[in-house]
């Protein structure tokens, strides 16, 4: 029988059909190269977010103000590490080694959610980061549940799974700061205030001018749009405000009757590219922090492979 | 230049007695021993398991997408393997 | 002996166990987001959440006893380092991962032996608490041998920091096994654990895995005493500025 062959076009239109079918794509089909590139930057900067995402948490894990507070943000900063597990391990499923993603993100080839360039000033901001950015990044993630690449769905169904937890573990603090004296309701405020804005930026550029979305929707990388999603977590947000007793940080938001959803005032887009490239307060101190993290540890990695390398040779040595 | 350090490993995890070990994601370590122990760290936080498998993603063989057409189809022309195929009687009911 | 006073030897039992978990949980808590790599990153979370949640029990424990309104939280936060009575080696910084490993191990042998003890106690709580604790710190020692064996016997470099970080550690393990007339008086009452007891058992433990790992015991005659009298070194000072500094900048509130 003579061997057939598809032709790169008749590959392509199986696969556009398999996912137009709602089927997943998994690591060994074929896929076409740029699917593969888009799926590694976007799952690794997902990744990348993650791991940097320990980094303004992990500032009060030593400053919790009670011990219980302490175990729940030790508890959420070590699901970030295991979410960026998570997420590598998916794109590793791609054809890229994690030691190749982790140098792409130290030599800032590639990229992580720039809202954690913002710094943690106050236990404040323990509460609304948990609140408002973890709650910004589920509103994404419950999205991409349904995302087209099997491994990066499986990833997001687990960590939808376990991040219910972080979102309200930040309402909760700021529950107890909004109803406390009057020197923790003017934190809560405040860190309401700073990271309001940051937070809807984390959706993306608006769909008009975002560089990925139309692909990306095309090959149900993404399922729904920036600007959906960032509607979707304007509207839950408002009745959380009003609940804490709090003032809106956005002065135009106002309900619209026809569209069914709340209107609201334009984000400082200016102020957003300018941290992204490099003018936020920690740009340089995450990356900084996580290749010092990595230089420390190489003599420990080093050492358990010369470590197993000696195992082996000692179990050669016996079994001959 | 960073080195790739480490094995990978896949991990399984039975959930509850008499369930299935079910693939739940893959790992770096050194060996079989630190690969268990950091499956245990990474995905048993939640009480996720009550037994652990890992095995080196490079020792699976799996089945290529180019084969999938010889592998698989076949079995699709064989409905009379499913109990779909055969319509008992009403006054029957079930069996 | 009285019930008051029992009671009273009991609380400051309790405290000074949940002392030890909580520094030792709190310097454990120092590595998150600087693992050497991301499982090992998150594996000593996991070290670190079962201290603190250990602490949690034994603080609430003398909480109850006491009787006074008090809380977990102003055992943790409201006590000066004077008052802290933490053994010294729980409140030496984290310093490298070797200095880490070591100090957990000889952490970890001790515990295994001591909450095995502390199991058969005579009041409920405590041994209910061993009973939990035990299992924790067995996993811990697992990790902590495993991770002295591979430093110790990896490459030059990470044999000669962890016999250097073992030499350092040393002279802050015989406190570990001296007690005060407090504990002492427990002991004798079938509540407290009595830990000269387990000092040879525990050295007996040490030297094998240090010989395994090609390690030497460290033949230096030093030691460093008196965390049960707060007499402590410069860090615990510096740890519980950090550690205290929230709770004690917003007295009253609740978080």
């Amino acid at each position: 029988m003579a061997e057939y062959k598809l032709t790169e076009e008749e590959q392509e239109a199986a696969f556009q059909q398999r996912i137009d079918d709602e089927q997943k794509i998994e690591p060994k089909d074929w896929m076409p190269e740029a699917y593969r590139k888009n799926l590694i930057r976007q799952i690794s900067q997902h990744a990348h977010s993650e791991v940097i995402g320990e980094q303004p948490e992990g500032n009060w894990i030593t400053r919790s103000p009670s011990l219980r507070r302490k175990a729940v943000l030790l508890a959420k900063v070590q699901d970030e590490a295991g979410h960026g597990l998570y997420l590598y391990s998916a794109a590793e499923s791609l054809g890229i080694s994690r030691a190749e993603m982790i140098e792409a993100l130290q030599t800032g080839k590639a990229k992580y959610a720039s809202i954690f360039n913002y710094p943690s000033q106050t236990w404040g901001d323990v509460g609304a980061i948990g609140w408002l950015v973890d709650g910004a990044a589920i509103v994404n993630q419950v999205s991409l549940q349904r995302t087209s690449y099997g491994p990066y769905s499986r990833a997001m169904i687990k960590i939808c799974k376990e991040e219910s937890f972080h979102q309200r573990q930040g309402y909760q603090i700021m529950i107890e700061l909004a109803k406390g004296t009057p020197a923790q309701k003017q934190m809560a405020q405040d860190s309401l205030n700073r990271f309001y804005w940051p937070a809807l930026m984390m959706f993306g550029p608006h769909d008009s001018e975002s560089a990925h979305s139309a692909k990306s929707m095309k090959w149900k990388i993404k399922r729904e749009t920036n600007d959906d999603l960032r509607q979707k977590f304007i509207d839950q947000t408002v009745p959380q405000i009003e609940f804490l007793g709090l003032e809106h940080p956005d002065k135009a938001i106002k309900w619209n009757e026809e569209r069914g959803h709340y209107d609201s005032g334009e984000l400082n887009w200016d102020e957003f590219y300018k941290v992204i490239n490099g003018n936020g307060h920690c740009n340089r101190q995450r990356i900084q922090h996580h290749i010092k993290a990595h230089e420390e540890g190489a003599w420990v990695r080093d050492a358990q492979l010369a470590y197993n390398a000696k195992q082996k040779a000692k179990k050669a040595a016996d079994a001959a | 230049m960073i080195l790739e350090n480490l094995e990978l490993f896949e991990v399984f995890v039975r959930s509850k007695r008499g369930l299935d070990h079910k693939h739940v994601g893959s790992l770096h370590a050194e060996d079989h021993e630190q690969a268990l122990e950091y499956a245990r760290d990474v995905y048993t936080r939640r009480s996720e398991g009550v037994s652990l498998w890992v095995v080196k993603s490079r020792d699976i063989c799996a089945s290529q997408e180019d084969d999938s057409d010889c592998f698989f189809d076949p079995s699709d022309d064989k409905p009379y393997r499913h109990a779909t195929y055969y319509p008992l009687p009403k006054e029957v009911g079930n069996m | 002996m009285s019930d008051k006073s029992l009671n009273n030897d009991i609380i400051t039992y309790a405290t000074r166990l949940g002392d030890d978990a909580v520094v030792l949980g709190h310097r454990v808590s120092e590595w998150v987001s600087y693992g050497p790599f991301l499982e090992e990153d998150i594996a000593l979370g996991n070290v670190a959440l079962d201290l603190i949640g250990r602490a949690r029990m034994f603080y609430t424990y003398a909480a109850e006893l006491e009787d006074k309104g008090r809380t977990e939280d102003d055992f943790a936060f409201m006590r000066t380092e004077r008052e802290y009575q933490n053994h010294l080696i729980n409140e030496l910084p984290r310093g490298n991962f070797a200095n880490t490993i070591i100090r957990q191990l000889m952490v970890d042998v001790f515990n295994q032996h001591y909450l095995e003890q502390l199991r058969h106690s005579k009041d409920e709580t405590l041994a209910a608490i061993a009973e939990k604790g035990i299992k924790e710190t067995r996993y811990h020692l697992r990790r902590s041998r495993h991770w002295t064996l591979r430093l110790g016997d990896g490459t030059e470099e990470s044999h000669q920091k962890i016999q250097q970080a073992l030499e350092d550690v040393w002279g802050f393990t015989h406190e570990l096994f001296e007690q005060d007339e407090l504990e002492l008086r427990l002991a004798e009452q079938g509540i407290a654990v009595k830990a000269a007891d387990l000092k040879d058992q525990w050295l007996k433990d040490v030297t094998a895995i240090l010989e395994e790992a090609t390690l030497k015991l460290p033949q230096e005659e030093w030691a460093v005493r008196g965390g049960r009298e707060g007499y402590h070194t410069e860090y615990l000072g510096q740890m519980l500025a950090m550690m205290q500094s929230v709770h004690r900048a917003y007295p009253g509130c609740q978080w």
